[in-house]
């Protein structure tokens, strides 16, 4: 299917060619979720939120909730305001949501509806109930990709939530970054380990991840309550996991109620994860306890282990920039030489980290923001790799080249298992190695011919 | 709660039995409902989709074109260009400038690389606000590159998906007339409405040829530029679907003077019916109505007794299905029959009046009749009438299994092919292995009932 890409890279101008990125509206929609009791409405055509719902869908597994103010020509000329007015009424008579995050989509932007007074005024009208709460984010997609959107609605969570009052709260506020719920839960469980208290927002696990009762509930169980979204305004401090997805939060929680925050990598790895324990450390004062030092010293020990099958591979990399930030960095500790970098969205902070990163061990290393998956075929094309981590899309160029792919990042459409088990903290990193380990051996058992094929690695 | 949902939606449900049937229908959605309806580009883009040797450039946002990556199994004999994602990824500059100056650009870089026999340039919202010159702009690249370039008019606000296949009708429709005919037989059809998936135009296209048929234009599963150039040549249209391909038919009867027939190749009387239909048409022949007998019989001698097996256990199990069109909801009711299920609910995205009342025909009493419906009062429906196995699209699936019920794909995301005799017996495979399946044994809400 991809045997017509061709070797010789141009300059494309205007054209992308197998997107490494998608539409704002998709993370804010995801990151809306992760408010508990939290219907996202998408304002403007159908569409779009059927689009964003299947794609989650697709991804999770999991029946993904969300309604949208059905444009219509009408609309279009005379702006979106009687559709989300109709909206409000609609979703409160139907669905009784607690909590409506709003977020727009191309159309609606460009038409230029002003959400915040078309909230003020439904408010007004009484057509929005007064215990009910609705925020809103913008989220045009010609400017940056899902992960601004997430980043734009975690953010809409502080602007329209967090306060502060005089009495300061003994806990901290977890901005886990655009993750799996799977990450979320684990998150918590090391804070948990490490009796930390802490408001972790947004938080997807329960709610893409809901167990099997025989009963669909539109609002699960998970998600961060109203309630203690008010009180990070309270908080000790913030620490912001994947610069891309929460630094706007975390930066907006410092300036609207002062409470200052760290900017942290995505704990992948062991050098990330570490940092993260610190500044949990630094933050609360706690001391990790044993059982958390142990599973360090267990991800330490599959990488000595099994340190010969990485050494000197060629890794080539496609996904969202704070996840490739910590994984190149985790490639690079155990001896791997990720050679491509790329990500469709634009993003400085990945650029400047990963080279950082790399500069040292592979100064040849490719690494490329704002590009495509065509791109990235086409630099394999030129000289291959030996591995390609990337979400479901790498799959056509690991079928063109015949490259073992570990599966990882967003999307996931064709296989099982990342809503449940996390890339993040020690723990995740063991289970992120394993499958590294495992799919390169699982290739070169295919490969191995009869005389070198061996029972024992 | 769910009181409040019949209210509001009163008119577009209905309960055989209950009263003279009425449905409302082909109703904007309800603005703030979770509606499982798509736009226009959407229809535009899953009818023109398989057409496999043009390049399909969404001029749009990314997101258009990333949702619509890949994600039918639109089988390809040939070429596979459509598989590919292209889109100018609009920006905010261009948002504020025009993107023509982009959409002539990436022509060009794409058809100097791919060297597509076409290419198809969908409009999507924010396309048809910004006003860029769709038309003209294909013009010039056709004229410069030399081949069809034409513009697909797609906004997504401008109505759902039923306009989408009217629009790509209409880009289709240029291509029609522009191939060369002379060696076609008399005896010729184009299959328009069948999308290849899981590769059922090819059962389908070997019935005809079997039947001594030629088939000109596979619209489009699987689909060629070159041939649907000359499908004018073709003596009859085979149209499958409600909605998709209909409107085709119709502007080539009225230019071409094409008569067409409407047909559906799921379930063995459908199938059986499509065949006949067309070997009726070609009355001159009758070696071809006899050969279609000849298939009809071969296949489903050997189709019955496999199927019995799968009846044993399946009878009186209790089926739903939502659908896109409700084409598909009519064999459906079909072939659950033919396998002693029974049919409790039945719906679809975008039905017409004249769909529902057929429905309402073929269904028994107390079925639920029901038109753009929400996950709400769909889980609703199935618990109340305790189902055994839904049928429906992505959005469906996961409701389905939340609810612990066997479940069927009919839509995009079928990987077996359910059209055509073979097709009503992998129908029974699939509808048997889900509905049979341990599993929800597990299910809690069913393991108290049982
Ligand atoms: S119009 Fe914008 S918001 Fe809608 S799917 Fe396309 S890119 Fe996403
Ligand atoms: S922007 Fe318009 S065309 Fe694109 S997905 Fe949304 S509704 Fe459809």
């Amino acid at each position: 299917m991809l045997e017509a890409t061709p070797k010789e890279i141009v300059d494309r101008k205007a054209l992308r060619i197998n997107p490494a990125k998608t539409c704002q509206p998709i993370g804010a929609m995801y990151a809306a979720l992760g408010i508990h009791g939290c219907l996202p409405h998408s304002h403007g055509s159908q569409g779009c939120c059927a689009y964003h719902r299947s794609h989650l869908t697709r991804h999770y597994k999991e029946p993904i909730m969300a309604a949208t103010s059905s444009f219509t020509e009408g609309s279009a000329v005379f702006g979106g305001g009687a559709n989300l007015r109709q909206a409000f009424t609609t979703m409160y008579k139907l669905y009784n949501p607690d909590v409506i995050a709003i977020n727009t989509t191309c159309l609606s932007e460009t038409i230029g509806d002003d959400i915040p007074t078309l909230i003020r005024e439904s408010r007004e009208s009484g057509i929005i109930p007064e215990d009910k709460v609705v925020i809103h984010a913008n989220t045009p997609s010609y400017v940056g990709t899902h992960i601004a959107g997430w980043s734009n609605m975690t953010k809409a969570m502080v602007t329209y939530l967090s306060t502060k009052t005089d009495t300061a709260k003994n806990q901290i506020n977890l901005i886990p970054g655009y993750v799996e719920p799977s990450d979320t839960r684990h998150l918590k469980q090391m804070l948990k380990t490490l009796g930390v208290e802490a408001v972790v927002f947004p938080d997807t696990s329960e709610v893409v991840d809901t167990p099997q009762t025989g009963e669909f509930h539109m609002y699960p169980k998970g998600g961060t309550t109203v309630e203690a979204l008010r009180t990070t305004g309270n908080s000790l401090a913030t620490l912001a996991l994947g610069p891309e997805a929460s630094k706007a939060a975390a930066v907006e929680l410092e300036k609207k109620c002062q409470v200052p925050y760290q900017l942290l990598d995505l704990p992948i790895g062991i050098a990330a994860t570490d940092r993260f324990v610190q500044a949990v450390m630094e933050v609360t004062g706690v001391e990790p306890p044993e059982s958390l030092v142990e599973d360090r010293g267990r991800l330490v020990d599959i990488m000595t282990d099994w340190q010969q099958y990485l050494y000197g591979k060629r890794v080539a990399l496609s996904g969202d920039p704070d996840q490739l930030v910590p994984v190149t960095e985790f490639l690079i500790s155990c001896g791997a030489r990720p050679v491509y970098v790329i990500t469709g969205t634009p993003s400085r902070y990945f650029e400047t980290r990963c080279k950082e990163i790399l500069q040292e061990t592979v100064p040849e290393a490719i690494v490329k923001a704002d590009t495509d998956l065509f791109y990235l075929h086409q630099l394999i094309k030129n000289e291959p790799v030996d591995l390609l981590i990337s979400n479901v899309y790498g799959k056509y160029i690991a079928r063109a080249e015949d490259i073992p792919l570990v599966r990882f990042g967003w999307p996931i459409l064709d296989r099982v298992g990342h809503s449940y088990f996390p890339s993040v903290g020690y723990r995740g990193s063991m289970h992120l190695l394993c499958n590294i380990i495992n799919t390169l051996l699982e290739r070169k058992d295919r490969d191995d011919p009869d005389e070198v094929f061996e029972l024992v690695l | 709660m769910n009181e409040v949902i019949f209210q509001e939606r009163a008119k577009q449900i209905h309960r055989k039995g209950d009263a003279p049937f009425e449905l409302a229908c082909n109703k904007e959605s309800l603005a703030g409902a979770v509606s499982q309806r798509a736009c226009v580009f959407c229809g535009s883009r899953v009818v023109l989709y398989p057409i496999a040797d043009a390049v399909h450039l969404v001029h749009g946002p990314i997101g258009c074109a990333a949702y619509t990556w890949d994600i039918r199994g639109a089988l390809s004999s040939g070429p596979e260009l459509h598989r590919l994602s292209f889109s100018t990824d609009l920006q905010e500059r261009d948002v504020i400038f025009g993107g023509e100056k982009k959409l002539t650009q990436a022509l060009h870089e794409l058809i100097d690389r791919h060297h597509p026999n076409a290419a198809f340039v969908y409009s999507t919202c924010i396309v048809g606000i910004i006003g860029d010159d769709l038309e003209g702009i294909c013009k010039k690249a056709s004229q410069e590159k030399g081949i069809p370039v034409i513009p697909v008019m797609s906004e997504g606000f401008k109505g759902n998906k039923r306009a989408g296949y009217n629009a790509a009708c209409k880009a289709m429709f240029r291509l029609v007339g522009t191939g060369d005919t002379t060696e076609i037989s008399p005896h010729s059809i184009n299959i328009l409405g069948d999308f290849n998936l899981a590769g059922e135009i090819w059962i389908i296209r070997e019935y005809f040829e079997r039947m001594g048929i030629e088939v000109v234009a596979n619209i489009t599963g699987d689909g060629r530029v070159g041939d649907i150039a000359r499908a004018h040549g073709a003596a009859l249209n085979v149209v499958q679907c409600s909605g998709a391909t209909m409107d085709l038919a119709k502007m080539m009867k009225e230019d071409y003077d094409i008569p067409f027939v409407r047909v559906s190749y799921f379930g063995i009387e459908d199938m059986a019916e499509a065949l006949y239909k067309v070997a009726h048409f070609f009355k001159d022949d009758s070696e071809i109505l006899h050969r279609a007998q000849q298939i009809v019989r071969e296949e489903l001698s050997t189709l019955y007794p496999q199927l019995q097996k799968y009846r044993q256990d399946l009878q009186g199990k209790k089926a739903a299905i939502y659908v896109g069109g409700a084409f598909k909801a009519f064999s459906l009711v079909k072939a659950f029959r033919l396998l002693g299920m029974e049919v409790v609910m039945v719906g679809s995205q975008t039905g017409t009046s004249e769909d529902y009342r057929e429905l309402h025909e073929v269904t028994d009493e107390g079925t639920i009749i029901v038109d753009d419906s929400n996950p709400l009062e769909l889980s609703a429906f199935l618990k109340e009438k305790d189902v055994d196995i839904f049928v429906g699209g992505v959005k469906e699936r996961p409701i389905a299994y939340k609810l612990g019920l066997g479940f069927c794909d009919h839509n995009h995301e079928r990987k077996e092919a359910l059209e055509g005799f073979v097709g009503m017996l992998n129908f029974a495979k699939e509808v048997h292995a889900t509905v049979m399946s341990p599993v929800w044994r597990f299910v809690p809400r069913r393991e108290i009932r049982q």
